[in-house]
């Protein structure tokens, strides 16, 4: 993915997203310390505001505690709170920031998206399929949404938009087969980037989880380096439960990294901060609207000063 | 999606409960792991404060410390505290109104909306004998129109006919029209998903509501969502006056504390729990069943329920006919096996039983999984009509027929032959006993000691 020219553009959007979400943070944080100690009080109340975020409990506390390590009983401007907290949630976030990048040497390159019901999964790919075709690359796409009502159509319909092929079977059809069947298809075709859409699935389904990890061992049957890269698509609206999503899907399927979607709303998807600390997965991309350009590398410092509501 | 509460409530109360009396700081204790069990499960900051004042300020009182098991006490205030938040129980969701009726759906996107709009419509057909259409008005995701299409085709409920490059509200208008002139008693308006935060979306919406003039304005939420849901409800809430929440993905693991938020923030009731991706999997909602799976009491009316739907009462009464006969064969047996798989297994039971943890847990302990249902329904499906009908027949080199045929092991076979004679053997004690007595010992056999009677033979 390239970022680059449109970079000022997508960091405004951004933070035009997370301004309403952070707005409530930063306004907190602004209302806790305007010239006061940083004592328990302010720092429970510290804490409540980073909960409030979606940040969970533990991680919220652990926030705070660096804050208080340095600063405690300390004269504070809501300011400095601000920056020393950015600079703490980068920190955590900075390692997992990482772009999705296909490796020219795949042909194709293969991706395949997953995730619970409803977090964007498809809209994410057409989204990604934009950015490949962008950066100069051959793409193609596989429907391999084959139980949710009208997905198939979905999914062409964002392929006749970003002018990608796509595989597609019958509703109901074999998700695994026609993974396997679309790796032909892309190397017959010199594809580039092969994106598979998956039904969303609830992690405590074990059968369909089940079902995933026979697509993954289907598509290393045709290559035994791919899937390249499996995506987990988590919608920012999610509280706590993102931990077990990650978690089983990682364990489950291997997810190799995380896309953060419908961040343009009032949730700030605080949960990702808790995510990068426990999992260690990489964080490719944030989806800040329904748009096709609306999908853009993670990065951590931007996310981190939005998220407190400072200023790029 | 309770089950995280419900372990921590666990855990809280039986310390609580190995006490003779709680002191203050006992019952500070108990309501900061509470608050926290409560963030974790995602309820909102502000709604978790009001719920620890409330319960604090009725636990620590003379009347607990008097008590002679103030544990108890604390659980019982807890539990009534949350069944208030929670709200009313919900009868059978009804649309009051001259036909034809909206019933208009809102939410962000991905929460589910189509789905549940199918749902409802399914419902309304079948349980209520209204004639629905159903429109979809979410012109912005592709294909989201035929989503609704298709659903509409597999519920048998009909759909208004797409018509390319109109906006929801003319759509709306004509939705409402055509119910006018055919008939129609209720139509689903399913609407794009959109932001709360989107002024111009949320003035589109508003838009559409001033022109059908819903009976019913339904946030379709997800069970999953963190803090953001105060938020969302109440955003819904104040542009368009809902009349109800319907949660979805209640069937996943999600903690589900955006239920006790949303109420809490808007008063509105939740009124139905999406409860699967089978179009039948819509559930009213019962608060006080909530609370005390919550609060790790157990969901035994839904239990109960569940049962008296999916077991087939002549089915029941003949086993148990059989049974004070003392002719129960290996036949009834795997009968019963397999109504206890129709019920969701054992774990779907067991989920539904006080002490869930430790029932689990016992199950763990003893190698019991749903699986062992069907591995047991495998074993006596590879055994001859006069084996089942004479387990003593099963010797040796038929014990390894058996095993061979259904992919299991001699010990396999043993230990279903084992269960069935103590099973056997439990009935002619309880024939003695008489009938009452069979019913509440259940599947003897079956389960661990100490394990709450089966559903079998309810």
């Amino acid at each position: 993915m390239s970022e680059g020219s449109e970079k000022k553009g997508w960091l405004a959007r951004l933070r035009n997203g997370l301004s309403r979400s952070s707005s409530r943070l930063s306004d907190g944080i602004g209302g806790i310390f305007s010239g006061q100690k940083l004592d328990d009080d302010a720092l429970e109340d510290l804490e409540d505001l980073l909960i409030t975020s979606d940040l969970g409990v533990e991680t919220a506390a652990k926030l705070a505690a660096a804050l208080a390590s340095t600063r405690f009983d300390k004269e504070v401007t809501a300011d400095e709170i601000r920056t020393a907290l950015a600079d703490e949630v980068s920190k955590i976030l900075r390692p997992v920031a990482k772009p999705l990048a296909a490796d020219a040497g795949h042909r194709p390159h293969v991706i395949l998206v997953t995730g619970v019901n409803g977090s964007g999964k498809t809209t994410t790919i057409g989204k990604l399929a934009k950015r490949f075709k962008e950066d100069g690359k051959s793409v193609m796409l596989a429907a391999g949404d084959t139980f949710r009502a009208a997905a198939i159509e979905q999914l062409k319909i964002w392929g006749e938009r970003t002018g990608c092929p796509v595989v597609a079977s019958k509703p109901g059809g074999d998700t695994a087969s026609l993974a396997f069947e679309a790796i032909d298809r892309a190397r017959a075709e010199n594809i580039d980037v092969l994106l598979i859409d998956t039904a969303g699935r609830l992690q405590n389904r074990e059968d369909l989880m089940q079902q995933l990890q026979k697509v993954v061992r289907v598509i290393s049957k045709q290559d035994e380096t791919a899937p390249h890269d499996t995506l987990l698509v988590l919608d920012a609206t999610t509280g706590q439960n993102a931990h077990s999503q990650v978690e089983t899907f990682q364990s489950m399927c291997n997810v190799t990294g995380l896309i953060l979607t419908k961040l343009d709303g009032s949730a700030k998807g605080g949960v990702l901060v808790a995510l990068a600390e426990k999992f260690d997965l990489p964080v490719h991309a944030i989806g800040v609207g329904e748009g096709e350009d609306d999908l853009h590398p993670f990065e951590a410092g931007a996310f981190a000063r939005s998220l407190v509501g400072l200023d790029g | 999606m309770f089950d995280g509460l419900t372990d921590r409530f666990g855990e809280i109360f039986d310390k609580l409960k190995k006490r003779g009396a709680l002191s203050e700081a006992d019952v500070n204790a108990a309501m900061r792991e509470i608050r926290v069990a409560l963030l974790e499960a995602d309820v909102a900051l502000p709604v978790v404060k009001d719920f620890i004042d409330g319960v604090r300020e009725r636990a620590i009182g003379e009347e607990v410390l008097r008590s002679v098991t103030p544990g108890q006490q604390v659980v019982k205030i807890v539990n009534d505290y949350l069944v208030e938040m929670l709200g009313p129980e919900t009868d059978e969701f009804q649309v009051r109104a001259a036909p034809p009726a909206a019933v208009m759906m809102v939410g962000l996107q991905g929460s589910g909306k189509t789905t549940t709009s199918a749902k409802i419509a399914k419902r309304i057909q079948e349980k209520q004998a209204k004639k629905v259409l159903m429109a979809s008005l979410d012109v912005r995701r592709p294909a989201a129109q035929q989503q609704l299409a298709v659903l509409g085709h597999q519920v048998m409920v009909d759909t208004l006919p797409i018509v390319p490059l109109q906006t929801p509200r003319m759509i709306a208008d004509r939705a409402m029209e055509t119910a006018r002139k055919e008939g129609y008693d209720v139509v689903i308006l399913d609407t794009a998903g959109r932001l709360h935060v989107d002024d111009q979306l949320m003035t589109e919406v508003a838009d559409v509501r001033d022109a059908a003039t819903p009976a019913e304005i339904l946030l379709i939420a997800d069970a999953m969502t963190g803090q953001d849901a105060v938020n969302v409800a109440q955003s819904f809430n104040e542009k368009l006056s809902l009349t109800g929440i319907v949660l979805t993905r209640v069937d996943g693991d999600a903690r589900g504390g955006a239920a006790l938020s949303m109420k809490a923030v808007t008063g509105t009731p939740i009124l139905l729990l999406g409860t699967g991706e089978k179009l039948e999997a819509l559930e009213a909602f019962h608060p006080d069943r909530i609370a005390s799976r919550i609060l790790g009491m157990g969901d035994v009316v839904s239990l109960v329920e569940k049962a008296s739907e999916l077991v087939e009462q002549d089915e029941a009464e003949r086993l148990m006919k059989k049974m004070e006969s003392g002719k129960f064969d290996l036949d009834d047996f795997a009968s019963q096996l397999g109504q206890l798989r129709k019920m969701g297994g054992l774990s779907g039971v067991m989920g539904m039983l006080p002490g869930v943890k430790k029932a689990q847990a016992q199950m763990a302990a003893a190698n019991i999984d749903d699986k062992t249902v069907i591995h047991q329904e495998a074993i006596i499906g590879s055994m001859t009509v006069a084996e089942r009908q004479k387990p003593d027949l099963i010797k040796a080199s038929r014990k390894r027929r058996i095993a061979a045929g259904s992919g299991t092991s001699v010990q396999d076979v043993n230990k279903l032959l084992k269960q069935y004679q103590e099973m056997t053997r439990m009935m002619k004690k309880m024939k003695k006993m008489g009938k009452k007595g069979l019913m509440r010992s259940g599947m003897p056999g079956m389960l661990p000691p100490g394990m709450p009677p089966g559903p079998g033979m309810r």
